[in-house]
């Protein structure tokens, strides 16, 4: 049986967004995939060494289930984004979701290939320096060379 | 059911259930026998798939006292 490929674009650094680009890549490496993964726009904050930044903001998200009804207006005062990513936080780790780091980390043991838009890097001034190590650049020819090829192919 | 490895995925939310038992495989022997204690009630359905996937035959899942336990012999 060929060794079965997929290609994810994330696109997305908030918290919630976060987390289905690392999931579903190292699962699929643990069933055996090639898997490689595109980072681009704000996705790029996934590869930076510390995710601390990485947060969820309860405003302009209507579905974010809250303990008690907030009102827009709430939700802008500073501090609420803070408040809900510890929140959100607090609760994955009761429910024994993962952090980031250790999917990250899975991903990264089981060979899934991360690749960083060097446009967007230029773009945003990252400096590689603050990206982990083992990564890759390119742009949208060396995704699409591997994307021309597999079974599954996301845009998170 | 005689078992050569153990691993205990208890607490644990999707995917590491799946994940962690790749790795509990990986330093195992083909036809030796992991057994897994998961309690996410997804794991149930995403250890069959991963049986089917890999061809890490699921010889027998049971679920005890809400916990869930599968046996996979290495491929």
């Amino acid at each position: 049986m060929a060794t079965k490929k997929m290609a994810i674009i994330a696109t997305k650094g908030t918290l919630d967004m976060a987390y289905p680009p690392l999931i579903l890549a190292s699962t699929a490496a643990a069933l055996g995939w090639d898997v490689q993964i595109f980072f681009t726009f704000y996705g790029l904050q996934l590869l930076r060494k510390n995710l601390d930044g990485i947060r969820i903001s309860p405003l302009a998200n209507p579905a974010m289930p809250m303990p008690v009804p907030m009102p827009v207006i709430v939700s802008v005062l500073p501090g609420m984004e803070a408040m809900a990513t510890m929140m959100m936080k607090d609760k994955m780790k009761k429910k024994g979701v993962a952090s980031l780091e250790e999917l990250r980390s899975l991903c990264l043991e089981a060979d899934v290939k991360f690749i960083a838009c060097q446009m967007t890097v230029d773009l945003f001034e990252f400096q590689t320096s603050e990206f982990i190590d083992g990564i890759e650049y390119g742009g949208a020819a060396t995704f699409m060379k591997f994307a021309g090829e597999t079974d599954v192919c996301l845009f998170i | 059911m005689n078992h050569d490895k153990e691993f205990d995925a208890s607490g644990l939310a999707c995917p590491l259930p799946i994940v962690k038992t790749k790795k509990a495989l990986s330093d195992m022997a083909p036809g030796q026998v992991l057994r897994v204690v998961a309690t996410d009630p997804g794991s149930v359905a995403d250890m069959a798939a991963f049986a089917e996937q890999t061809g890490n035959q699921l010889l027998e899942q049971s679920t005890q006292d809400k916990k869930f336990v599968f046996f996979l012999k290495k491929a």
